[in-house]
């Protein structure tokens, strides 16, 4: 496997706004009908874009060509809750969008994100509200996460960000796709195994 | 040193430490299914990868399967190479599947402990974000994206961030008509929906002791809910009680020296929790949700909250759930008129669960309007409640006797709702166009309160319903 360090994406920004946006808007279950990820992306907030183009054609971020080039997403809190179907981050990754800045995730979205390389990084609220704020002003904001510096920058002004440390290592490193790492020094995952009474069908007994 | 149950759980597990200070966590049981494992298997392929503990693995159908009409192939094209995908991926990988000719065929999450394969001290993998329901029998048990299913089919082994733990208290009698169902939407309603991120909830107190397995399984089932990846409950003689003589449980000697394990990873008597949050059962009411989290949730005898009630900070999402719910801040929840019951789900699809909506239903006919379905959560649950007659009890009242599986709870069958139908469902997610429809709304309550839901045509108070049905107590 070919290592990928990520270190600092940037470009434009797709704003979009609301708190607990969970993977069932982000991609809806009747296109989990499939046994594979491609062409996931077309159906990105399928439901929300329809509903929201129904009264304004073009008013669902995903939807507005002004964001079509957006590499970047920002939204607010505890994104990614509910299901955890990778199909979500995997559907925003084949979109373009390589890093997201929000308020907060779900465990299960930002773990699953690592594993695609796709980078979730936190901010302050009033960071996000600020930034969704000049991407919708001026959608051709350039925004620059830098996961090793630890800030944002969009047009002059610059934010922290906030990335737990073992994911920040492992895109700089390039170990975020983990199975190489797991499959490393495979003798001690059997001894923990043999260790185990359940595994070993408590044969030995109890023995704590 | 005392200790968690998580940690004693989490150290006998640990392969090491990894050098970005993740774990590296052995992992005892993996469940599969058919939505989130193709593109795993797929994965593992182009790598060269074989699957590592195929015995350690045991695959079911339930998401994408028909609940009528289940001969093969399925009438519906792509839930048919799903599945066809499953068999394939799991012949070659000499991986169990347990299909629909296997009489124990379900929800992933109701066959695991049926069958005696969840047991306490074990770490429990599935892509599918509800594996925390296994957390009830003292499992660590997560949920997990399909490049994690990838990983654990390779090395049988997760990297996992630590957790901290939260221990919720739970003392005093329910009420009838009270269920565990309304104990975890109250969890979640007082502590949010994001409020267990980073930590794995221990539930114990007096009202959860006396909990049947089944209803151990409904709060677990739910941590996800509250933002918690892991919810446990310690074993106890109810769990073991539980597990004796399951197919995959041990049995004879073994069984006993396996009860002294499993009571010696249960968390010890003075053990120091992260977070420690107390609740009183006996003043938990019926509850039902009015929005599109299973955060915003009301008492049955409440009315719906007003953008004055909330904070300023609160009143968009309000606002929201409102206007998508086509509800009006103030109105009572009672009195909401459905349009579909579903009784189904990996929360509350249990036998005991069918049970308590049928004890509603008996001698009574659904509303007219309404369209009533009950989906056992497994072939096992659907055998044993027919030789109760249960099934008929239900189809003489006007509910749909379904086969197990999933169904409605995400409808990626044919089981939906259409349009802006209003529905009363026992399963645990009512987040916008959830039950198959863009506009459709759920309404989330205990398996009883759907039962009297679909009686009455509208939400009403269960415990306003005769005595005789509400023997319950919790
Ligand atoms: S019943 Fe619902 S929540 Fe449970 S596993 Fe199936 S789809 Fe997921």
């Amino acid at each position: 496997m070919p290592v990928e360090h990520i270190r600092r994406i940037s470009g434009t920004a797709l704003p979009l706004p609301g708190d607990n946006i969970d993977t069932d808007r982000i991609i809806p279950a009747r296109y989990l009908r499939s046994v594979s990820f491609e062409g996931l992306e077309q159906h990105l907030f399928a439901d929300d874009r329809a509903q929201a183009d129904a009264a304004q054609p073009g008013s669902h971020p995903f939807s507005n060509a002004r964001y079509d080039n957006a590499s970047i997403l920002i939204v607010n809190a505890n994104f990614g809750c509910g299901s955890s179907r990778e199909h979500a981050p995997q559907a925003i990754r084949r979109r373009g969008i390589r890093a997201v800045v929000g308020e907060s995730f779900s465990e299960i979205f930002f773990g699953n994100s690592v594993a695609l390389g796709l980078v979730c990084v936190t901010t302050a609220p009033e960071t996000a509200d600020a930034l969704i704020q000049m991407v919708t002003a001026d959608p051709a904001t350039t925004i620059a996460v830098d996961i090793e510096a630890l800030k944002v920058t969009a047009g002059d002004r610059t934010f922290d960000i906030r990335i737990p440390s073992a994911a920040r290592d492992a895109f700089l490193d390039g170990s975020w796709d983990a199975t190489g790492l797991l499959l490393d020094r495979y003798e001690q995952v059997e001894a923990v195994a043999t260790r185990l009474p359940y595994v070993t069908g408590f044969a030995q007994g109890a023995s704590g | 040193m005392a200790s968690t149950l998580l940690a004693k759980v989490w150290d006998a597990h640990t392969v090491r430490k990894l050098p970005n200070g993740q774990t590296q966590l052995f992992v005892g049981l993996h469940l599969v299914h058919e939505v989130t494992s193709p593109q795993a298997f797929d994965m593992l392929r182009a790598r060269g990868w074989r699957v590592r503990y195929p015995e350690r693995t045991i695959a079911t159908v339930d998401h994408i399967v028909p609940t009528r009409n289940v001969r093969r192939p399925f009438v519906d094209v792509m839930a048919e190479d799903m599945l066809a995908a499953l068999e394939r991926n799991c012949r070659e990988a000499g991986i169990r599947l347990l299909d629909l000719d296997s009489g124990s065929q379900g929800i992933v999450h109701v066959i695991g402990p049926e069958l005696g394969l969840t047991q306490p001290g074990m770490t429990i993998a599935c892509g599918d974000s509800h594996t925390s329901t296994h957390g009830a029998f003292g499992a660590v048990a997560f949920g997990i994206g399909t490049s994690q299913v990838r990983d654990v089919l390779a090395s049988q082994c997760l990297a996992l961030d630590p957790l901290k733990v939260r221990r919720i208290d739970v003392s005093g009698t329910l009420a009838p008509g009270v269920y565990a169902k309304d104990i975890i939407l109250e969890i979640i309603r007082r502590l949010g929906v994001n409020g267990g991120v980073g930590y794995a909830y221990e539930y114990g107190g007096t009202t959860i002791d006396r909990l049947s397995m089944d209803e151990r399984m409904t709060i677990c089932n739910m941590s996800i809910e509250g933002g918690a990846r892991v919810g446990y409950v310690n074993p106890d003689r109810t769990t073991f009680d539980y597990l004796k003589g399951r197919p995959f449980a041990p049995s004879g000697d073994r069984f006993d020296a396996a009860v002294e394990w499993w009571k010696s990873i249960a968390s010890d008597p003075g053990a120091r929790y992260d977070d420690v949050v107390r609740l009183d059962a006996a003043a938990i009411r019926p509850t039902v949700t009015w929005g599109i989290n299973p955060g915003q949730s009301v008492y049955v005898d409440e009315r719906l909250p007003r953008a004055a009630d909330v904070a300023q900070s609160d009143q968009p999402a309000l606002n929201e759930a409102l206007a998508f719910m086509g509800f009006h801040g103030g109105d009572p929840i009672k009195g909401t008129r459905i349009d579909v019951a579903f009784v189904g789900s990996c929360t509350n699809a249990r036998l005991s669960d069918l049970r308590e909506a049928a004890r509603i239903v008996r001698g009574r006919h659904v509303a007219p309007h309404v369209k009533a379905l009950v989906v056992p959560g497994s072939q096992a649950v659907a055998a044993a409640a027919e030789r109760e007659g249960l099934d008929r009890i239900f189809t003489e009242a006007g509910f749909d006797w379904r086969s197990a599986g999933c169904s409605m709870c995400l409808a990626m069958n044919q089981d939906r709702l259409e349009g802006e139908q209003v529905c009363a469902s026992s399963s645990n997610r009512n987040f916008k166009g959830r039950q198959g429809s863009p506009t459709g709304r759920t309404l989330l309550m205990s398996p009883a309160m759907v039962a009297a839901a679909a009686v009455a045509g509208e939400v009403v108070d269960v415990r306003e319903m005769h005595d005789r049905e509400l023997t319950h107590a919790g």
